[in-house]
């Protein structure tokens, strides 16, 4: 009888596998793009009922930080001519710390900041009575770039996160970083706002510059 | 003299059996994370650098709008168009737009629709500001800068 001749082996071979596997792979490295969804957030102003007159908000000129960014992206900051942003975040720093002219409520406040931020307070007359008068304005043209708007807005949240982290010890990275989601990390953000409302004003372009 | 010599009968080569699994593993982070890009951006997306970035938990309450020049400027012309899904749109057609994507979402969120303005770098405030005033009309105030990290010099 016939016989077949030899026996087939039983076993795949498997030494291509990991070519096959090494090929998806590079394909997918290729392809993928981690949705990257970070950012700063902003929140807008509600929209301006037309039937209502806008509020007449009476607030000192001192508690009004002003920068002004015009079609050029030159820098005007509070009435002083830049060519940059760089520095800034400092000086929103000082302008939102400075405790001129504290109420009772404020004082309060400052009694429970640690001592490094207590520090920073440079109580100079012509700048903000308190972190909850403060508040800093931009304004830009039409034709001013976004990404030097976008500079300034950044330096201004990094003022304003550095004060948070600093206030319940971490790093802003770190701050910034808190979700919310869990009843600790919520504490420690809503500790680290507590009192120092995020005051950062955009101001309709006008109409100068550009199209 | 003490003998340091010992028996090395160590054996040379690695075992590469369990090299297609590790590369499997790495197959399949790379195929959950991929997502196919289901539309085409028509204009141009240099995203700005920021250091303040700040992570969205739920990524399923951001609509996206992208914003710059058309990369076709010869269908549509060079000044900085507005997409939204995969049509460029004019300005007034966002009000529009907001609230059909605030439709796709359940009743609980559609307050905290969160619009992501993916801005290139280029463009202007006039027409961003344009945006966020219909955006505001629309009553999706919450928006997202899109931008990449930078690392800051202290």
């Amino acid at each position: 009888m016939a016989k077949s001749k030899s026996r087939m082996s039983q076993e795949v071979n498997a030494g291509s596998m990991a070519d096959i596997a090494f090929l998806l792979l590079i394909f997918f490295l290729v392809t993928t793009t981690i949705a990257s969804d970070k950012g700063i957030l902003n929140i807008l102003p509600p929209k301006l009922d037309p039937n209502v007159p806008p509020p007449d908000i009476k607030k000192n000129e001192r508690n009004i930080f002003n920068v002004l960014i015009n079609a050029n992206d030159d820098l005007l900051v509070e009435g002083e001519y830049r060519r940059s942003a760089e520095g800034l975040d400092k000086e929103f720093k000082d302008f939102i710390l400075n405790f001129g002219a504290p109420d009772e409520e404020a004082a309060a406040l400052f009694n429970t900041l640690p001592a490094s931020l207590q520090g920073q307070a440079l109580r100079r007359p012509e700048s903000s009575d308190h972190p909850k008068e403060a508040v800093i304005s931009i304004k830009t043209n039409r034709g001013t770039s976004y990404e030097v708007f976008l500079e300034v807005f950044d330096l201004a949240k990094k003022a304003y996160f550095d004060i948070y982290a600093e206030r319940v010890g971490l790093t802003a990275d770190e701050y910034r970083a808190l979700t919310g989601d869990d009843e600790a990390s919520k504490a420690l953000q809503d500790k680290g706002k507590e009192g120092i409302p995020m005051a950062i004003s955009i101001a309709e372009p006008d109409k100068i510059g550009g199209n | 003299m003490a003998k340091f010599k010992k028996k090395t009968k160590t054996q040379e080569s690695i075992p590469t059996s369990a090299l297609p699994d590790i590369i499997f593993m790495l197959l399949f982070f790379f195929m959950v994370t991929t997502v196919l890009r289901e539309q085409d951006i028509l204009v141009e997306q240099k995203i700005p650098q920021a250091t303040q970035l700040q992570k969205l938990q739920k990524k399923t309450l951001i609509s996206y709008l992208y914003i710059g020049k058309p990369k076709n400027t010869g269908l549509y012309g060079s000044e900085p168009r507005v997409q939204a899904n995969d049509a460029l749109v004019t300005p007034t057609e966002i009000v529009q737009w907001v609230n059909q994507e605030r439709d796709k979402l359940p009743e609980a969120d559609r307050g905290l629709i969160t619009i992501s303005m993916k801005v290139d770098k280029d463009v202007k405030m006039g027409p961003i500001s344009d945006v966020q005033t219909e955006l505001r009309n629309a009553d999706a105030r919450r928006v997202l800068y899109a931008s990449t990290g930078k690392i800051y010099q202290d």
